[in-house]
């Protein structure tokens, strides 16, 4: 069966939040929408999002890191949002593993964001219905759309391609290949959610030199500085070929 | 989280009523064991069955309240097979009915045996509607305090103690309102009704103590690590990405200090159990028409900040999300 799922580089996200700005500005005009804003240019601005990019810094100083951290649906594989609606309004879809809500028929009982742990789900203060990241089912689904367009909006406007977008069922997709060779993990995996989406962690790349790699034992300019303990005659240095 | 005024008042209200309707078939089931005197159908089980279906409509009213489409209401019957919450949605209006027809067997008289069991025990409708209709209270409680014990990484609440408290506590304001309803018509089961609510009272007061005890040394599974998935013992947030407040911040967090919290802690307990076992006892010596009313407005009064305190007792694993206001 399909599962698809965003699988989000640590390593490479910078912050930027272009996948906040292209996410709300695809979904509050399309399928999902409207998003909607209250005061958004005054003192107390609020609004619906679907994604959000958090900070967070790790360590003490002067031995620090910061993180960007993109938050949003994680599409669980086991959703505990989605049995405890009354209405059914809260589905998990049977053809791609794509957690929705449907408007008409939820109540804005808010209690599918009690049983959401991540926090992924927000009641729209003017529809007054609960929406949460659809992973633009309206984009990836829409045949209409070249191949290469059919993915999350978040997904096409990241600029440092932080974010991969496939199926996490097929072991040789693009994503299954980065979870599993580049360390992808799932949040708060102590409540069995399973979540479908992965994060890949931060990376560092280092090469390890060792002392006596820096140094050449034989350098012939160090001849008379090396004290042998018996005539080494010529070196190979020293033949001029 | 956020205490949901509309909820505390919906689990409140129904709970009393559902003490209440309890407290109502208790004394008809002791007086067909001729253990109490027999009562007026009009005046005690009719007026009484009235009171019961008033907290209940009362309370389906104050439900509303928290929807942001009550116009779909009745969609959420549907998931019954999954949802507490649609279970109670079932079982509340199932248990106003059985309230009303209890109430209306008995205005309208309706109390002659249908049939004897062994030539001793006189069954009429209204016992049988009465014993369903308990039943179903019963049912209703477990409905309504399921709705918060089934959440599972909501600790505070993931226990069989709330369930056990929300049994307790409606009971134990259902037989109040049974002493202080008998107290005011003048029938003499202030006594019965009275010892049975000191009964309940304290058996609330052991399962929330316990409870108390057990949030105050609650382990949390989650923390900033599994959150976000780094190994490092310290992460600190630095920015939860918008400014301003979002749903995440005013639906999980109560915003209230440690101090008012103690306050609501010992208002409650003070309350819900020593003021009412206390004005119950006085009223029990002195025969008082109106103690046992008092006894019951305390108690309700303090199981309000009780199902207060209950919500900002549970701490949401989203709030880890949300640590810096930036």
């Amino acid at each position: 069966m399909t599962q698809l799922a965003l699988v989000i580089d640590l390593n490479v996200c910078v912050g930027c939040h272009a996948c906040v700005t292209s996410c709300k500005e695809w979904n509050t005009s399309g399928w999902a929408g409207p998003m909607s804003d209250f005061h958004p240019y005054d003192a107390d601005p609020s609004g619906t999002f679907f994604n959000r990019v958090q900070t967070f810094e790790i360590g003490e100083f002067p031995n620090t890191e910061t993180v960007h951290f993109p938050k949003s649906c994680l599409h669980c594989e086991e959703p505990p949002c989605v049995p405890v609606c009354p209405t059914g309004a809260s589905y998990k879809r049977e053809d791609n593993g794509v957690v929705l809500v449907d408007y008409d028929k939820c109540i804005g009982c808010k209690y599918c964001s009690w049983a959401c742990p991540y926090g992924a789900r927000e009641l729209d203060s003017r529809q007054k219905v609960m929406k949460k990241c659809t992973l633009c089912i309206d984009r990836i689904t829409d045949q209409s759309l070249p191949e290469a367009e059919r993915k999350p909006a978040c997904v096409l406007a990241c600029p440092t391609s932080a974010r991969l977008f496939g199926d996490v069922h097929d072991p040789d997709s693009e994503v299954s290949v980065a979870i599993r060779e580049r360390g992808g993990y799932q949040l708060m995996p102590e409540w069995g959610t399973s979540p479908a989406n992965h994060y890949l962690p931060r990376r560092k790349t280092r090469i390890r030199i060792h002392e006596d790699e820096l140094v050449r034992a034989d350098n012939p300019l160090d001849k008379e500085a090396i004290d042998l303990p018996e005539e080494q005659g010529e070196t190979l240095d020293d033949v001029a070929w | 989280m956020h205490p949901a005024f509309s909820v505390i008042f919906l689990t409140t209200l129904i709970g009393a009523a559902q003490g209440l309707f309890l407290a109502l078939v208790t004394g008809q089931v002791y007086s067909l064991a001729k253990l109490l005197e027999a009562q007026d159908n009009l005046r005690f089980y009719a007026l009484g069955s009235a009171l019961a279906l008033v907290l209940l409509v009362a309370g389906l009213i104050a439900s509303f309240f928290h929807l942001g489409h009550p116009e779909r209401a009745w969609r959420s019957a549907a998931q019954w097979r999954t949802s507490w919450l649609s279970r109670e949605v079932i079982a509340l209006p199932l248990f106003m009915l059985l309230v009303a027809l209890y109430g209306l067997i008995h205005y309208e008289g309706w109390t002659q045996p249908l049939f004897s069991i062994r030539g001793v025990v006189d069954v009429d409708a209204s016992l049988i509607v009465g014993v369903v209709g308990a039943l179903v209270a019963f049912l209703l409680y477990v409905c309504t305090a399921m709705i918060y014990a089934s959440l599972r990484f909501l600790q505070e609440w993931h226990s069989p103690l709330t369930v056990l408290n929300f049994v307790f506590f409606g009971l134990a304001s259902g037989f109040t309102l049974a002493a202080a309803f008998t107290a005011w018509i003048g029938v003499h089961l202030v006594g019965f009704y009275g010892a049975w609510a000191v009964v309940f009272t304290l058996l609330a007061v052991f399962t929330r103590l316990a409870s108390l005890y057990r949030n105050a040394r609650i382990k949390q599974k989650s923390s900033l690590q599994t959150a976000i998935g780094v190994r490092h013992t310290t992460v600190r947030q630095k920015a939860q990405g918008f400014i301003g407040g979002s749903f995440n911040t005013r639906e999980f967090f109560h915003g209230r200090g440690e101090s008012a919290l103690k306050w609501i802690r010992r208002g409650f307990l003070l309350l819900v159990f020593v003021a009412p076992v206390a004005l119950l006892g006085v009223a029990w010596y002195l025969h008082s028409a109106w103690l046992p009313l008092l006894a019951f407005v305390s108690q309700y009064l303090g199981l309000l900040l009780e199902r207060y305190y209950f919500f900002t007792e549970a701490r949401h694993p989203q709030n880890l999300y949300y640590q810096s206001m930036y």
